[in-house]
């Protein structure tokens, strides 16, 4: 289950350790996280829900939807999916709700480790990491945190290339991009990483921004800044049918995290749901690493990602149909077949056009939705705004929330590409800096610059969209 | 709500919705030299081809413009082909009784120089077999994408986009 070539990536894989799920040894590699190195041993069901005790599975694999909680070395709730492996790490399912055992001692708050900068940056994808690289470049200090275990957030696993201008990365492929970002935040002195560290919360006390973060599930520090910027990118949408919560049934994002960042192969057929680029995307990516996509179903009658992206998997055979819907799941405690129908104009399935897929893994590419929690509890107004994705902060075009002193960057401030994200982060960055008192007043040029390019990129048929819930934002026409 | 192009509604484009959108290369121009043909029916925010274009042949007044490419300026080097991130440009060419197209090829394996290779069409059907001519690997590419030249009957010029390789 584990993948060795690839036409483009390459898995370097660290040292070989042993894990131990429920007493079993499990040979797993350093680096790699615990529901990783489960995945590629064939073991699919995490943990039983609390309620009607169901099994449950991967869903998200980036830290945002606790679908893979565990027991590790006797500590509940342990998100599996960011927790790397240890040496002799014991592992077991979690049944239903857990209690801490009565002998852990949680770490105290007044015992908070603290850290200081002019600007806490959260979140080490492409928004947060521009965020972080042109803030430090105007003279700011910056923290960057993020929960999992590498940068570059979902650039990692992004294996095609980068649309755009050249300037911003176009031709080059997501995870060269991650890679690049990444060199670029280390060589700077005055920036400072925490990997494996959680933002749980935002609160102001005097002039500065307090970001209570947890390192590793077990240790407190507290970040302090005079500003925040919150980058935390975006959580992938689940949709309703009949037995969705099998395990099997994972985010697109999840899948690309197994193949593309670990190397492990997700199954051996798969079906997708949504033919937006996210799912066009991850067909793509199944065919480069082996796996069969037996087809991609999608409720709208047209594709709604890059015609291109769908022409580059339809002619490797991957069939298409689209006016369809998934109407539900079989399978004992995994996914072993998934049943979809053709929709009339009124979004209802027609009878007798019922058609099953034998596949071992059902892919949802539904849509994504801003993570805005740290937003909502620090207190910025927030509206819903459909063309951004759902729920997202006021802003202004500095990307500064009602709250002043938090900044919102990328996916976190309406759902688009990891393209803008970096030209937010960019604004985002500067703009902090500019607040403080710290960067020139020519760095104000370096914003309006990168505003022009958004400007641009958003000028088309798709940008289109996004640049009306903007304005909408902007203005102020969405509902509170 | 304006038509739905039937492109978008099966995830391909057949070549006389093609032509219909940019013009075709004239037979003369095909038995010259490769041409640059993009598959590129939308308007997306992307420009990598105009601006790798050593001849400038390929207009796009803003990113989200499409491509048009001037057939007579276009001298056939296939920069285009590897730095294309939809992996949509392609170059034919005419030789007596035979079309050479050119085209990405990011799977596993790559074929090789002078292998017979199963010839498909923008829908992944087999559609005849054709030689290998050419395989410029991933790293000696502008584009990080391998791309390869395969020879095919000239009636299938236009319906051949892919290729898949058999090995026992």
């Amino acid at each position: 289950m584990r993948l060795r070539e690839h036409p483009i990536l390459h898995f370097r894989r660290g040292r070989e350790l042993t894990i131990y799920f429920e007493g079993r040894p499990i040979k797993a590699y350093e680096g790699e996280t615990i529901a990783m190195a489960l995945h590629a041993a064939g073991i699919r069901v995490l943990n039983h829900s609390p309620n009607k005790n169901r099994p449950r599975g991967l869903f998200c694999a980036i830290g945002k939807c606790s679908s893979c909680l565990m027991v590790v070395n006797g500590i509940p709730n342990v998100r599996t999916c960011i927790t790397l492996v240890e040496d002799g790490m014991r592992i077991e399912r979690q049944k239903g709700r857990a209690r801490l055992p009565i002998k852990a001692k949680p770490p105290e708050f007044r015992e908070a480790k603290v850290v200081k900068a002019d600007i806490v940056v959260i979140g080490g994808g492409p928004a947060g990491l521009m965020g972080a690289i042109n803030a430090s470049d105007a003279g700011a200090r910056v923290v960057l945190l993020d929960e999992n275990p590498m940068l570059g957030g979902q650039l990692v696993k992004q294996t095609h290339k980068f649309f755009g201008k050249r300037e911003q990365f176009a031709g080059v492929r997501g995870v060269e991009i991650a890679k690049i970002l990444e060199e670029e935040v280390r060589k700077r002195e005055n920036v400072e990483v925490f990997l494996e560290t959680s933002a749980v919360g935002i609160f102001h006390d005097g002039n500065e921004k307090l970001v209570l973060g947890v390192r590793k599930n077990r240790e407190l520090i507290e970040f302090r800044g005079r500003a925040v910027i919150v980058a935390t990118g975006a959580m992938e949408r689940m949709i309703p049918f009949e037995n969705n919560d099998l395990p099997g049934i994972y985010g697109a994002g999840a899948i690309q995290t197994l193949m593309n960042t670990y190397g492990v192969k997700p199954g051996e057929r798969v079906l997708i749901v949504g033919a937006g680029n996210v799912g066009l995307i991850l067909a793509y990516q199944l065919v480069q690493a082996g796996v069969e996509v037996r087809a991609i179903v999608e409720a709208m009658p047209k594709v709604g990602g890059y015609f291109v992206h769908a022409a580059k998997v339809k002619r490797l055979g991957v069939p298409i149909l689209t006016g369809h819907t998934i109407l539900r799941a079989e399978g004992k405690e995994r996914v072993e077949r998934a049943v979809v129908a053709q929709l009339d104009e009124n979004w209802k399935p027609i009878p007798g056009t019922e058609k099953v897929f034998d596949v071992d893994v059902i892919a949802l590419a539904v849509g994504l939705r801003p993570s805005i929690e740290l937003l909502h509890q620090a207190g910025c107004q927030i509206r819903f705004i459909r063309e951004l994705g759902g729920h997202v902060a006021v802003r202004d075009e500095w990307m500064e929330t009602t709250v002043r002193g938090i900044f919102v960057a990328g996916d976190s401030a309406g759902i688009e590409e990891a393209t803008t994200a970096m030209l937010e982060g960019k604004i985002a960055g500067i703009a902090a800096t500019l607040r403080l008192g710290i960067a020139e007043e020519g760095w104000v040029k370096e914003i309006e610059g990168a505003q022009r390019d958004l400007e641009e990129f958003r000028s088309g048929p798709f940008g289109r969209h996004v640049a009306e819930g903007i304005r909408k934002l902007l203005e102020g026409v969405g509902n509170a | 709500m304006p038509e739905i192009p039937a492109y978008l509604r099966r995830g391909y484009i057949t070549p006389e919705e093609l032509f219909s959108i940019i013009p075709k290369p004239r037979e003369e121009r095909l038995r010259q030299r490769p041409v640059a043909v993009p598959e590129c029916p939308q308007e997306i925010p992307c420009a990598p081809c105009r601006e790798v274009c050593p001849t400038n042949a390929i207009s796009m007044p803003t990113p989200n413009d499409l491509p048009m490419v001037d057939y007579e300026k276009c001298i056939g080097c296939s920069l285009c082909v590897q730095i294309c991130p939809g992996l949509a440009f392609f170059m034919v060419h005419y030789v007596k009784d035979k079309a050479r197209i050119t085209m990405p090829h990011e799977l596993l394996p790559l074929p090789e120089r002078g292998e017979e290779v199963v010839l498909l069409n923008r829908v992944g059907e087999p559609v005849g077999r054709g030689k290998v001519l050419t395989v410029v690997p991933r790293e000696k590419t502008k584009g990080d994408t391998p791309i390869i030249t395969v020879e095919v009957p000239i009636e299938l010029a236009w319906e051949v986009r892919a290729v898949k390789v058999v090995r026992e």
